[in-house]
């Protein structure tokens, strides 16, 4: 792909799996654990930080030759809180009982390391059209893992996905209402990385 | 409402941020220094100290603009940028002071400053400011209280942390999924709290 060392197939790939930003680098879970108590809200979250990754590394890689290298992290920040206000202003304005329910937690995607790291480590030295695919690449890893936590939190603590009750399941289920509170989230969250690290282990060593 | 009512107030709030809404424990923010920089417990002491006088600090520089200048300006939405433009600049110039006047400090507290700014505790506690309406002296009282919780929390992991090198852990698990794992348990503990403010 013009002279660019990675293919799409292969950014997309490292971004799902290999270098899942929270599995292998253990970044950004501060949003992870707060935001997936319920599907919904995860899912919205989601949506919101995958756009602003993918907006944000377009952008820092358009401007890659303009920024002075000293500043570049102020800048790069500047980016990304721009596409902050902007998701920010559209879900107090379309949807305000979503924006309560995540608080200040949208505020704190400007923060979340994942969209810096990847604005610093790849868009700032690669072509826009690669590094929007890796943003949003990094974006829907991120997502996953989200999900992945977010589904059994939600099913285990109060028998429901996505606010809507699971036919037989709440019958014989007592919902776990630890699951639904911070520690809940700790312990989804160890589970998932043992799992993931586990596999990733077994495949190297064979 | 009057000073001694909001003193209390700002002291029910500190001591709650502390035990019963812990910001790292339950509010799940600054996580990313808490998994990695918790190995050591004089590493964590450093780094917890200088939490807690940024987020003091940069709460009550926050209220102000945002009270004083953005709320006037009919501005609100623009928060976000300045409260991360205010902690970058306030940081920079604790370390240029402290390198300045205290070589020694510097040295012990200096790796630790530039990673505050994009700790997510910080901007976090500046935005839970904003969306709780405090008033100045409440405020004042949020950002010590949710300083010295998280300062608790990640010394008492590194504590943990420290006798964890002893102990026999599935490969799977060893790194940040004991430290979770931990930090759950810590978190359950710190729900018994919640009884204390009734």
């Amino acid at each position: 792909m013009n002279g660019t060392p990675k293919t799409s197939r292969a950014i997309l790939l490292d971004g799902l799996w290999h270098d899942n930003p929270v599995f292998r680098q253990i970044l950004g879970i501060c949003s992870t654990l707060a935001v997936t108590n319920q599907v919904l809200n995860t899912t919205v979250m989601c949506v919101s930080l995958t756009l602003v990754t993918a907006a944000s590394c377009l952008t820092v890689s358009l401007l890659r030759h303009w920024t002075p290298r000293n500043i570049r992290m102020m800048v790069q920040t500047l980016i990304i809180a721009s596409y902050v206000i902007v998701v920010d202003i559209l879900l107090k304005a379309y949807w305000p009982q979503m924006s309560k329910n995540l608080g200040p937690y949208v505020g704190l995607i400007i923060t979340n390391c994942i969209i810096m790291g990847r604005c610093e480590a790849f868009a700032g030295s690669n072509r826009p059209l690669p590094s929007l695919l890796d943003g949003l690449a990094c974006g829907l890893g991120y997502s996953l893992v989200l999900l992945v936590i977010a589904v059994p939190r939600e099913l285990m603590g109060m028998g429901t996905i996505l606010g809507y009750p699971v036919p037989y399941f709440v019958d014989i289920w007592d919902p776990w209402v630890i699951m639904v509170m911070p520690p809940g989230a700790f312990f989804t969250l160890a589970c998932v990385i043992w799992v993931a690290r586990g596999l990733q282990a077994r495949k190297e060593s064979t | 409402m009057s000073l001694s009512q909001e003193l209390q107030t700002a002291l029910v709030v500190c001591f709650s941020a502390v035990f019963t809404q812990n910001i790292l424990l339950t509010l799940f923010l600054g996580m990313c220094p808490f998994t990695s920089v918790s190995r050591e417990v004089r590493t964590a002491l450093g780094l917890g100290g200088a939490v807690v006088f940024v987020m003091t600090c940069t709460v009550v520089l926050n209220w102000m603009a945002y009270h004083w200048l953005l709320v006037k300006l009919d501005l609100e939405f623009f928060r976000f940028v300045l409260f991360i433009v205010i902690i970058a600049a306030f940081v920079q110039f604790v370390e240029m002071v402290i390198d300045r006047y205290s070589p020694r400090l510097y040295q012990n507290l200096g790796i630790f400053l530039p990673l505050i700014t994009v700790n997510c505790a910080i901007l976090g506690a500046s935005l839970f400011m904003v969306i709780r309406d405090y008033t100045l002296l409440v405020s004042l009282g949020w950002g010590f209280g949710a300083g010295v919780g998280w300062l608790l929390a990640i010394l008492a992991m590194a504590g943990i942390r420290q006798r964890l090198d002893e102990s026999r852990v599935p490969v799977g698990l060893r790194g940040p999924g004991i430290t979770l794992i931990i930090a759950g348990l810590m978190a359950l503990a710190f729900i018994g709290f919640s009884g204390v403010l009734g």
